[in-house]
């Protein structure tokens, strides 16, 4: 049965969970992702009671890229479940393949009282189910647990939530027609918002709850390098430095840090020695990191000061 | 004593701390006990951070309640310092939201001198009633002073009410004439009858009028449109969902005081029965109070908010701005009621309003009898979708104004 879900490829070997928070943190910066202890030990702890994690921040923190580096971690797929307002069960969770169904009927045709009363039964039975992400999350017969990510919970309507909350309770999806599925081996399961709703509280309250912040320079900076290795070590520092201080503003949309690196990228392209980066070309570049008429003025007003306030450090 | 607390059962101090955290205002159910127990048992608990992480995970489920939890944390868990005892004592700026009682109580109980208890009160986190109930111009106002002829007026139009709040769609279904093609139903009325969907079901999803929330400012300025608003919500209480409650210098629940039939009888019990009407106004304790002990409860199911209020706030603006950002986020929709948007002159300039009206999805008055009929038309046409709020902008919709006025 076809997964309807976005599908990573699982290595050969699974390289089994990690077995203590330095691991994990190796690990995740081996896989690309650099985040500080105190993030690194709540997903631990997550994967090891088995609770769901629940991560709030602005926009652009590496709340969605924590799921992603956790699957390439474990070695497990990653099956993704994108909110937006009106989702509901059908798209989520499962729906029944009406299509094929009505086939079915078809064929029967003229049958005996006896064939019909069990092709009723065969019409409610796995073969005509579709499995969308929640679903095949929970009923998963990977070898590694697979990582469910939940992405934008906030973007879902009130309704959707308490659904995702009799799953998370006890990871069981039940189907009227079959009896309830359980979820032999509990997926990670990764919650993320970034507040344009309050989430309810027993949502939260069935999770570990951690607020990612902007990372700081030094953090920002090796984010850089690593997202984008041919971006120098000074041009990185210039554009990490004037973001981080782009964050102290008063702003519509604060850049976050893919905003950070596609910045450094663009003056990178732009930069003649490819290691410097002045006001004119950071002006030039700007809007790879602010997306709103006003905060480019506004910065474009600011930078020059940016800039200087920063000397630029080898 | 070398630590804050003798090094007892761990589970013993993690329930101790659990309970410092409840009185700072934090939710920490049996479950969360028990998950954190579990938490602790995976990390190595010499590492105060990881503790502090796990710790965190587990009470933590909002961004702002991270500050009050990393305090308490650092109250609780103080490592034990020699310095300490010598009487060097690190300085703590960020204090805990500990009402008196709970603040003495934890002054015995961490064995700490009363110097090095953090301080009691923070702006951002403000005491209930303290300090300021010292002032509070405990006068009780009778009510009736509106004339018989208004009174009048607003029942029968109350009563008269043509319109209902708007309902919101629910996650099951219903059977219906109307509506999406119902294709379980149908697949299996057709197997039924020989293979051939010949009737089809349909369904459309059930649906549930939204709750009411009504806070009214009853301070000084405000007393006698508070009374129209909370004959208002007893009226409308009789057929809606209704919470209500009241403020001026603290939040009172007055729900249940609404509930009786007679509207003379329910107002007087209102009273009687909530001290401080009549005083000054701190809308964004109110609101932090509102946030903190009663939305969970009462802002289900997509409920509609009112704040009646003319926005003269004597108390912290900040306080108030944060307060209402929240209280935005939980809601379905925000009104806010001021009955000096009913005069053509008024703008909204008080410190008050400007902080509130960035957060708030409608601002209407509340003057007359007509504001009302008119947000009673407004609560019956409210959209199916929420006002979407720009994540991590500051500026909200409140451009939308005077609308109604």
């Amino acid at each position: 049965m076809g997964h309807t879900a976005g599908v990573t490829a699982a290595p050969p070997t699974p390289p089994g969970p990690p077995a203590g928070i330095d691991e994990l943190i190796e690990r995740l910066g081996a896989a690309g992702y650099l985040c500080d202890r105190r993030l690194a030990t709540v997903i631990f702890v997550a994967l090891r009671i088995g609770k769901p994690l629940f991560l709030e921040g602005e926009a652009g923190v590496g709340k969605t890229e924590a799921a992603l580096a956790m699957a390439g971690v474990l070695g497990a797929r990653l099956i993704r479940l994108q909110c937006y307002e009106g989702i509901d069960l059908a798209h989520a969770a499962y729906e029944w393949n009406y299509a094929r169904q009505l086939l079915h009927i078809r064929l029967l045709g003229e049958a005996d009282t006896g064939a019909r009363a069990r092709a009723e039964r065969d019409l409610f039975s796995e073969e005509f189910l579709l499995r969308r992400p929640l679903l095949d999350a929970i009923d998963n017969r990977d070898e590694v647990a697979p990582v469910l990510l939940i992405d934008e919970i906030d973007r879902s309507d009130e309704e959707f939530e308490a659904f995702l909350l009799e799953v998370l309770n006890d990871f069981t999806i039940s189907i009227p027609e079959l009896g309830t599925v359980r979820a032999r081996r509990r997926p990670l399961v990764v919650v993320t918002g970034n507040r344009t709703r309050e989430v309810h509280d027993a949502l939260k309250r069935r999770c570990l709850y951690h607020w990612i912040d902007y990372p700081d320079l030094e953090r920002e900076v090796a984010i850089v390098r690593v997202r984008a290795p041919e971006v120098g070590e000074r041009l990185a520092r210039q554009v990490t430095g004037v973001v981080q201080e782009l964050r102290g503003m008063d702003l519509y949309k604060l850049p976050g840090v893919a905003e950070t690196v596609d910045w450094a990228r663009a003056v990178a392209v732009l930069a003649e020695d490819g290691s410097n980066a002045d006001a004119t070309l950071l002006d030039a570049t700007m809007g790879a990191a602010l997306k709103y008429q006003e905060d480019l003025d506004r910065v474009r007003a600011a930078l020059p000061d940016l800039v200087s306030a920063r000397p630029p450090t080898p | 004593m070398t630590g804050p607390l003798p090094a007892v059962d761990p589970l013993a101090r993690l329930a101790l701390f659990a309970r410092l955290l409840r009185d700072c205002g934090l939710r920490t159910t049996p479950r969360r006990l028990t998950d954190a127990a579990l938490a602790l048992e995976c990390i190595d608990m010499r590492l105060r951070s990881d503790v502090r992480a796990v710790l965190g995970g587990v009470f933590v489920s909002r961004r702002e309640e991270l500050a009050v939890f990393d305090a308490a944390f650092d109250v609780f868990f103080a490592s034990p310092d020699p310095r300490r005892t010598a009487g060097a004592i690190p300085r703590r700026t960020r204090g805990l939201p500990l009402d008196p009682r709970a603040a003495a109580f934890w002054k015995d109980a961490l064995g700490m001198p009363a110097s090095q208890l953090p301080r009691v009160e923070d702006e951002s986190t403000p005491v209930q009633s303290s300090g300021y109930s010292a002032q509070e111009l405990l006068r009780r106002r009778d009510f009736s002073e509106m004339s018989w002829e208004e009174e009048q007026q607003i029942r029968r139009l109350l009563r008269q009410a043509p319109w209902r709040v708007a309902q919101r769609r629910t996650r099951r279904l219903e059977p219906a004439r109307r509506g999406a093609l119902n294709m379980r139903r149908t697949l299996r009325r057709a197997a039924r009858e020989g293979g051939e969907p010949l009737r089809l079901a349909r369904s459309r999803p059930r649906r549930h009028r939204r709750p009411l929330v009504l806070i009214c400012d009853v301070s000084g300025s405000m007393d006698r449109v508070s009374r129209q608003l909370l004959a208002f919500a007893h009226a409308v209480g009789r057929r809606e969902r209704v919470e209500t409650f009241v403020f001026s210098t603290r939040l009172t629940r007055v729900t249940h005081l609404l509930r009786r039939r007679d509207i003379d009888e329910a107002l007087a019990q209102t009273a009687r029965q909530v001290h401080d009407i009549g005083g000054g106004t701190r809308i964004g304790e109110a609101l932090w109070r509102f946030n903190r002990d009663h939305a969970r409860r009462v802002l289900g199911h997509g409920a509609v908010v009112l704040v009646l209020s003319d926005g003269w706030d004597r108390g912290d603006v900040d306080l108030l701005t944060g307060e209402m950002a929240r209280l935005h986020r939980l809601s379905h929709r925000l009104i806010w009621l001021n009955p000096l948007l009913g005069s053509a002159s008024y703008s909204p300039q008080t410190r008050g309003m400007a902080a509130a009206l960035p957060h708030v999805d409608d601002f209407l008055a509340a003057h007359n009898l007509e504001a009302l009929d008119e947000l009673g038309r407004r609560l019956a046409a409210l959209p199916e979708r929420r006002r979407r709020v720009e994540p991590g902008s500051a500026v909200s919709g409140a451009d939308a104004g005077r609308a109604g006025a």
